[in-house]
């Protein structure tokens, strides 16, 4: 009797939100149905996320399109997100879904260091999103994929590290930089000149931000530096300090500066 | 067969109180301490890592005196209540006092069904944006609740601990002041005027936390240095 109430109680100590959840609550998980046979009408899809490692941290960077077969579904969307102090992630894929999956993340991540009164590990955090996407996988079957992308700063090396994950779960680190989404290629294409070892912060933003307008330029899914409605892509970068969100302020100017270069350059391609 | 004694439930209840009061009073003091810069709480524990307060969530504090493995049980059930609460609503809508009212049945319900009650008392803490906000709730072993104004102290000596802050606490004094008086106040039951910064744990729930350091989560937990630290800006 005792060594079986000793057992259980040990089965029950969780540090993980996600566990709990699928114990007590899995109705409140965002994956975990089995979605009945049928025509999945058209939903908003998140585009595309650049990421980057620059000297001492790493940033992030989404444009704000959502698109739902051919039409925009919002010109806000973000999908960039402060994961915790120190690190961060990126959407792409069904918003519905992805928006809800950051959601679980961000608590996981918070629930753990409240349980655990210590930071998980960036791996450990990795590893945790590369289940949820897991889990995620009978609704990608279904065409409801998400694919996220994760970033953050490593205290114990001491450098901002990079992870990108498929829809299976799989969870592989990247080196320099990486882009999900529907306008990756073209943005990796940019990055790929763009990007130096050991880029400052400033100029780190200003290249995420021109390989996204490189994204938009052939990408319709992707949305470009809206001036019109003061729109500019979501840019956080992480280091040391921890998480900051670039203010619209600066990414107005550097926005604006990119979009006259281009303009004196008088490029038709 | 054993023959079972009749016991009057007045005096089954009345054992069982007195069993949960002396646990209780066998500890070491806890206080929690509303301030202009916020909620100060304060505990002398000699170990950095066995913690007696802890963060629940975004605005909400807690602090514990009693058996250890019985209040950690109670503080990660509450994180987990406010954790799914504000997974499943939102943020906004984690209370202290729908925890409060969640620990007090909780509470309530060990008392009078389990073995034995659980030799606890609580402080549920929340910090608003300005003080009359500000909500302290004290919870006790048998699932009383009491909404306290300004200060809580719980554990060991706490009648004599209370009384200390209950002589000088006013609703202006800064964190400094707040920790100042926390440490005289525990050292009531001693022979030194005041605790040794190193020798308590400390945490605060900041009033201010989005505009002073851009953190939707107020609680904030102090060393030894920063407690000497702000004493001293606040002589």
């Amino acid at each position: 009797m005792q060594e079986h109430t000793a057992s259980r109680i040990a089965a029950y100590a969780t540090s993980s939100f996600t566990e709990h959840l699928q114990r007590e609550r899995p109705d409140l998980l965002p994956y975990n149905r089995v979605l009945p046979a049928g025509e999945l009408p058209p939903v908003p899809h998140a585009t595309t996320i650049v990421a980057l490692t620059y000297a001492g941290g790493v940033l992030m960077a989404g444009d704000r399109r959502a698109t739902m077969g051919n039409l925009i579904a919002s010109r806000h969307i973000e999908k960039v997100f402060p994961a915790d102090q120190y690190s961060v992630l990126g959407i792409a894929g069904t918003a519905g879904l992805a928006i809800d999956i950051t959601r679980l993340f961000q608590v996981e991540l918070e629930h753990y260091e409240k349980i655990e009164g210590t930071h998980l590990s960036l791996d450990g955090k990795a590893n945790r999103l590369g289940a949820m996407i897991r889990a995620n996988l009978p609704m990608a079957l279904q065409g409801l994929a998400v694919i996220p992308l994760f970033a953050g700063f490593d205290a114990v090396t001491g450098v901002g590290r990079l992870f990108s994950f498929d829809v299976t779960g799989g969870r592989y680190e990247e080196q320099e930089h990486h882009s999900v989404g529907s306008g990756s290629v073209f943005a990796r294409g940019a990055l790929k000149k763009l990007w130096r070892p050991n880029l400052d912060e400033d100029t780190a933003v200003s290249v995420a931000v021109e390989s996204l307008y490189d994204a938009a330029d052939d990408d319709s899914a992707t949305g470009g530096p809206d001036p019109v409605r003061q729109l500019w892509p979501v840019v956080y970068t992480v280091n040391r300090a921890g998480a900051r969100r670039i203010p619209e302020r600066e990414l107005a100017q550097i926005a604006g500066a990119i979009v006259e270069t281009r303009a004196i350059a008088g490029r038709e391609a | 067969m054993v023959q079972q004694f009749y016991v009057s439930p007045e005096q089954l209840m009345k054992d069982r109180a007195d069993f949960a009061r002396k646990g209780i009073a066998r500890g070491r003091s806890v206080v929690v301490v509303s301030c202009a810069h916020g909620i100060a709480l304060v505990a002398e524990n000699p170990s950095p890592s066995l913690h007696k307060i802890g963060e629940i969530y975004d605005k909400i504090g807690f602090a514990a005196v009693g058996k250890y493995n019985e209040f950690e049980s109670l503080r990660q059930a509450g994180v987990r209540y406010a954790d799914v609460r504000g997974y499943s609503y939102d943020r906004e809508d984690v209370t202290a006092r729908g925890l409060a009212s969640v620990y007090a049945q909780s509470l309530g319900a060990v008392f009078t069904a389990e073995q034995k009650p659980f030799e606890v008392e609580l402080a549920v803490a929340e910090v608003g944006r300005n003080q009359a906000q500000d909500h302290l709730y004290r919870l006790t072993f048998d699932g009383s609740i009491a909404d306290e104004d300004g200060f809580v102290a719980m554990g060991g000596q706490a009648e004599r601990v209370s009384e200390v802050i209950a002589a000088e606490w006013n609703a202006d004094m800064g964190l400094g002041g707040a920790l100042r008086l926390s440490l005289k106040a525990l050292a009531a039951d001693k022979d030194v005027d005041m605790l040794q910064p190193s020798a308590v744990e400390a945490a605060v729930l900041e009033r201010e936390s989005e505009s002073s350091r851009g953190a939707r989560r107020a609680f904030r937990r102090l060393g030894a240095e920063e407690i000497t630290q702000l004493m001293a800006a606040e002589g």
